[in-house]
């Protein structure tokens, strides 16, 4: 009965709904939601505390005992998802104070910031796969609207594409968990896992269809290769503190959902589940870094470049030790904030040039070193130089890869990371480096000023996650435990 | 029973996939419509077709239905609902900016 | 050309009654009988749809002078603040109460927190519905 891990989710709803009601003072949103979004990041902070102190902390909705009724559950893992998506959450949203169309905050921006908080939150806590699906419906009619708000040609034609992949998605979502509940007869994340646990290997040829099944819909949601088409084009079109939030946020809870459901529901038939995963990180990291080194426009490189990051979280889940586990919830937590900071600097880079185009900007770094510079930081720490947090999560993955063996996907892995390396450079050669091109008296009207603040903060927890690994990789060890040992959740949801 | 629930599914898939593919904008959406449906016939038939009393107080009866399913195809139903009503207006916006519903045209050029 | 849709106004006037009424007993009914907010709602939105359709959506918007977007967020609110209370209580989220009262002309009736939450849900699913249907209509150029 602790109704605080219910917060995270309640606390963006109510908000959101207050948001619709105050349509017109465009101001007093402003005011709600940042105080909203400073208040949950505190908020997670301490339910993670907690989480960490005494354990699984669980709550069933409405009364109704666990297999039945419906769970939150938050562990250690969802605790470290919800306090980055509030971080990230946070810094969007300043963003967006100073850079959105006043017309679109007209049209229930805010509300539906709030609402995909809520989703997005809620699929990182729930315990019953139903309601998953209900948050991840949640998070993307939500993401429908943010990104399709303003509604210019390109926009409608690639959302219209957005939506219909997504719902496409959904609806093998719905097929797989009907599959899932005919084959167990349960819903819920920790009874499943004890049934399946049981199950003699006779029957699991059908389960492993299912697992498959689920990978698709999750790896869907979170652009695997080959299901991430429909990205680029999506997260190019809305205005960049959208694409920013989005970038952060939606790929990262189709890695979660996978990386929850493989460790603890799918636990049989891990031989052949575990190597189609690790194929699948392999080429999403590949295919997704070859996208990023043939593009010439800054926000089309950040949105590929998403693709290729999800392969280095998958890639932790298919080598499935501690230390590779705790490597990709490290490269889960220093890609949200990292590419959340350079979507943000690629936004005030398009703020002052007015164009996203690499070939049409250059000389930056003169006329607006403060951006240049922390620009600079942030794509280093993404390609993985010392002592930024880029390097530790892939040091644990190549770690983990070598231990296990996996020679083929460490080789990939770090062939990625130069040609990352490669394209951030690109990237800062292109926009940074030559000669000005802006007069100077356009360079001093068109001031970075504010428009880094929000982005500052970032590369700094980006920083300090590199110099403090020690402390982040004891929390890490202990949350990979928890997860790799199903019956810690089982027990504290179950309580028997 | 349950041969021809499953049918009716296959049939209903294999239509909106048709439909999917198609190159206008309101039968993709005809075809999301379909797929869910049978999605959800797909879920009724996985959960066990039983007969029996509807899971409501006072019904003395031998036998209930499982009301699991139902309840799941409900909230299914009702966020379909709501994502057609969306994809509806977009599509109709969608047509309005474009002058076009064909997806051909849609497709959009590389050097955007 | 100015037409008479004299027949369409008259039955609509009655139809559009019984269909609404009808709804209220649907919204009644939930809960231990078939029925509940959402089935309602839909019926009441079908019935005003059916008045905006007949008759010219400007009249109708005198009529009935809602803003529909302020419709869901009310909805919305009233189903969360009846969740609430259950915390007050300190109980999960969510959990219901109910309670058998003896009222003299209705007899017994049940009085229960899934009533103002399926109320929620009835406004929501009337503004939603409504809303999306209006924006379209209301595209004239």
């Amino acid at each position: 009965m602790n109704n605080i891990v219910l917060l995270p989710v309640l606390i963006p709803f109510i908000v959101g709904v207050f948001l619709i009601l105050l349509r017109k003072q465009v101001h007093l949103q402003r005011i709600i939601s940042g105080v909203t979004a400073f208040f949950l990041v505190f908020l997670t902070v301490f339910i993670t505390y907690q989480i960490y102190q005494d354990g699984i902390i669980t709550i069933e909705l409405g009364s109704w005992e666990a297999p039945f009724g419906i769970v939150l559950v938050g562990d250690l893992f969802s605790g470290i998802m919800i306090v980055l998506a509030s971080i990230v959450a946070v810094a969007c949203l300043f963003f967006a104070f100073l850079t959105l169309h006043p017309d679109r905050e007209k049209y229930y921006f805010y509300p539906f910031y709030f609402f995909l908080l809520t989703g997005v939150n809620g699929s990182f806590l729930t315990g019953d796969i139903f309601n998953l699906f209900v948050f991840f419906e949640v998070m993307l009619i939500s993401s429908f609207v943010l990104i399709v708000m303003g509604g210019t040609k390109y926009q409608l034609r690639e959302s219209f594409k957005y939506v219909v992949i997504s719902t496409f998605g959904s609806m093998f979502f719905v097929i797989a968990v009907a599959l899932l509940y005919s084959v167990t007869g349960t819903l819920n994340f920790a009874h499943l896992a004890d049934r399946i646990s049981q199950v003699d290997s006779a029957d699991s040829g059908i389960l492993t269809v299912i697992a498959i099944l689920f990978l698709i819909v999750f790896g869907l949601k979170g652009a695997l290769v080959p299901l991430h088409f429909w990205l680029p084009n999506a997260y190019f079109g809305p205005p960049t503190a959208v694409a920013a939030l989005l970038g952060g946020l939606l790929t990262k809870v189709g890695v979660y959902s996978i990386m929850r459901t493989y460790t603890l529901i799918f636990s049989h038939n891990q031989d052949f589940t575990l190597n189609i995963i690790l194929i699948l990180a392999g080429l999403t990291m590949f295919i997704g870094v070859l996208g990023a080194v043939s593009k010439f426009d800054f926000k089309r490189i950040l949105a590929i470049h998403i693709i290729s990051q999800v392969g280095y979280m998958i890639m932790g889940l298919g080598i499935f030790t501690p230390l590779a586990i705790a490597g990709s919830i490290y490269i889960i937590a220093h890609n949200m904030i990292v590419k959340t900071a350079l979507f943000l600097f690629c936004g005030a880079t398009e703020k002052v040039t007015g164009t996203t185009n690499l070939k049409k900007m250059s000389g930056l770094l003169k006329t607006h070193p403060y951006l240049g510079w922390m620009f600079f930081i942030a794509a280093i720490s993404l390609a993985g130089i010392p002592p930024l947090s880029g390097f530790f999560s892939k040091f644990a993955l190549v770690l983990a890869g070598l231990e296990e063996q996996h020679y083929f996907i460490v080789f990939v892995s770090l062939v990625v990371g130069l040609l990352t390396l490669f394209s951030m450079v690109k990237i800062f050669m292109y926009v940074f480096w030559g000669s000005p091109s802006l007069t100077p008296e356009e360079a001093k009207k068109r001031k970075v000023g504010k428009l880094l603040l929000p982005g500052i903060p970032l590369v700094i927890i980006s920083f300090l996650m590199g110099v403090l690994a020690e402390p982040m990789f004891i929390l890490l060890f202990e949350t990979a435990e928890q997860m790799l040992d199903p019956s810690i959740y089982i027990n504290s949801v179950l309580k028997e | 029973m349950e041969i021809l629930m499953i049918l009716t599914v296959g049939v209903l898939v294999s239509v909106s996939t048709y439909l999917l593919l198609t190159k206008s904008l309101l039968r993709v959406i005809l075809g999301i419509v379909l797929l869910s449906h049978g999605a959800h016939l797909l879920f009724l038939t996985m959960a066990g077709l039983k007969e029996g009393a509807p899971p409501l107080l006072g019904e003395e009866a031998a036998s209930y239905a499982d009301p699991l399913p139902q309840a799941l195809i409900l909230t299914a139903i009702v966020i379909g609902f709501g994502v057609t009503a969306f994809l509806l207006v977009l599509a109709y916006r969608t047509y309005k900016e474009h002058k076009t519903d064909d997806l051909d045209q849609l497709r959009g050029s590389a050097d955007e | 050309m100015k037409t008479n849709f004299l027949m369409l106004h008259t039955i609509t006037r009655i139809v559009s009654f019984i269909i609404l009424s009808f709804s209220i007993f649907l919204f009644f009914a939930g809960h231990n009988n078939p029925g509940g907010g959402f089935i309602g709602g839909l019926m009441t939105a079908s019935a005003l749809l059916l008045l905006y359709i007949s008759f010219d959506i400007k009249k109708i918007k005198k009529a009935i002078p809602f803003n529909y977007s302020t419709v869901i967020a009310i909805g919305l609110l009233i189903a969360i603040v009846t969740g609430l209370n259950s915390i007050l209580f300190g109980d999960p989220f969510l959990t219901q109460y109910f309670e058998y009262y003896n009222v003299p002309v209705l007899g017994e009736i049940e009085l229960t927190t899934a009533l103002p939450f399926d109320l929620g849900i009835y406004l929501v699913v009337v503004g939603v519905a409504l809303l999306s249907i209006l924006t379209i209509a209301e595209d004239d150029s």
